[in-house]
């Protein structure tokens, strides 16, 4: 213990501080680049699954397809396909391009399932009064089922948006520079093991926290309980 | 000319046949309800009839034009002539009493919202509920509930009221303010096409009735013909035992 206190300045020096600094950045804009991007993706997918919204079966086929084929793929394999995949393409993209990608497309798979379930756990009834009054189905969605379905779509977005912050330390496989790739060059450095995990386990949690604040406002907005 | 003309009218929900060849006419400020056994499709057609299922077979017209279930301009048209009131109410959750009146005519057909809501405020005090105005559904009893979907119906003045089983999921003493509504458009000449189990209700209000089993209609005539000379045995035979209780 005294010897982990000792080592205490020389592990924050000011070159260390912006290195950490620097890769929480990296693994924030990871999380919330790839979580944005997927979510909309999702949100999509479910709404294009709706078949009062989407007509056209093929197309409901194929956004069924996409969460089926995507949510079965292990995050590890999935950043492989997307980082081999770019190269194939010969694109020379950032690591962060590579990792947002693979992120984005994960997210987009498990979105549309918690956007799904809450979109179903809207009373058909809903559908049906809308409807008949002509409302069309994306004003449906809009004006009618939305305003319901976000106290039960939410939740388990946010736990998943959670779990997916933890997810992209697997992108340090790839070199890309995120908080678990900066404990392991500190912890290579010579700096204690328990220093450095420790401290990327403060910042993950304090990434992971803020998230959960961002879930509680985003639910007394959208989801405030009157919206029953 | 009557107003609404079924004809042939056949619908299935997959394989099930829930329609089969229903014929029945309503006249302008007419009163027609129908009856029967449950599962007998009273329900399903007023559902047809509002674009909720596809018709198979089969044609309406409504003032002499037949309807073209399959073009949604033309379903468009039907649901502004006619306003379906459902058992469960179904009024929008996350809307208040008012806004479930104004929300289709301010922005399903774009009219001023002022407007609109003065008239709202008229029809739901027409129906008892301008003290209630403000309520969200879950704070008011299935009797207000269904008066507020009446309301939320006549907003889009209709020309026909389709009422599907309005009180059947209310509690007993709730069912009379909601016939009394009913009574109401009823002396207004509201025409309308009501599904109901009410029996006394039937008799007195409807000028014809129409009782169905197994998808079809058996009989057609005026109240004091179903319910007191049927000429089908089915029909008197429903009637028998509904009556009895």
């Amino acid at each position: 213990m005294a010897a982990l206190l000792d080592e205490l300045p020389r592990f924050f020096s000011y070159y260390n501080v912006i290195f950490l600094a620097q890769a929480f950045a990296y693994t924030a804009g990871l999380s919330l680049v790839g979580c944005g991007l997927g979510f909309v993706a999702g949100f999509g997918l479910a709404v294009l699954r709706q078949e009062r919204v989407m007509r056209f079966a093929p197309v409901r086929i194929l956004a069924l397809l996409y969460v089926e084929l995507f949510r079965r793929i292990p995050f590890l394999v999935l950043l492989m396909v997307v980082f081999f995949g770019f190269q194939l393409a010969g694109a020379d993209v950032p690591m962060f391009v590579v990792a947002a990608t693979t992120v984005a497309l994960s997210a987009a798979a498990f979105s549309a399932e918690n956007v799904r379930a809450g979109l179903e756990a809207v009373h058909r009834n809903q559908w049906d009064a809308a409807e008949t009054l002509n409302m069309g189905g994306l004003r449906a969605l809009r004006l009618v089922v939305l305003p319901q379905a976000w106290r039960i779509i939410i939740p388990p977005s946010m736990t998943y948006a959670v779990g997916l912050v933890k997810a992209t330390s697997i992108a340090s496989q790839i070199g890309v520079a995120e908080l678990t790739f900066a404990a392991k060059i500190l912890n290579q450095k010579g700096f204690s093991p328990a220093l450095c995990f420790g401290t990327i386990l403060v910042l993950y949690f304090v990434l992971c926290w803020s998230l959960n604040r961002f879930a509680a406002h985003l639910e007394v907005r959208l989801a405030p309980s009157r919206s029953r | 000319m009557p107003h609404l003309v079924l004809d042939s009218l056949s619908a299935d929900y997959g394989r099930d046949p829930v329609l089969s060849d229903v014929g029945l006419s309503v006249e302008r400020g007419e009163i027609v309800s129908i009856i029967g056994p449950s599962g007998s499709g009273k329900s399903t057609l007023l559902r047809v009839l509002v674009g909720l299922l596809r018709p198979r077979a089969g044609t309406v017209a409504v003032a002499g034009t037949p309807v073209d279930y399959g073009s949604d301009a033309a379903l468009r048209k039907v649901r502004e002539r006619f306003a379906i009131v459902f058992q469960q109410y179904n009024l929008f959750q996350n809307m208040t009493a008012l806004r479930n009146v104004t929300v289709a005519p301010t922005v399903v057909k774009g009219r001023p919202a002022g407007e609109v809501e003065a008239e709202a405020r008229a029809l739901l005090a027409k129906v008892g509920l301008s003290h209630r105005v403000e309520a969200y559904p879950d704070e008011l009893s299935g009797g207000q509930q269904q008066r507020v979907a009446i309301a939320r119906a006549l907003a889009l003045k209709p020309d026909i009221l389709l009422l599907d089983e309005v009180t059947s999921a209310l509690d007993p003493e709730l069912v009379s303010e909601v016939l009394d509504t009913i009574r109401l458009l009823a002396a207004d000449g509201m025409t309308m096409l009501i599904v109901s189990h009410e029996m006394a209700f039937v008799r007195e209000i409807s000028s014809k009735v129409v009782f169905m089993a197994d998808g079809r209609v058996v009989e057609t005539g005026p109240p004091a013909q179903i319910f007191d000379a049927p000429q089908t045995e089915r029909c008197a035979d429903f009637v028998r035992r509904i009556l009895r209780h």
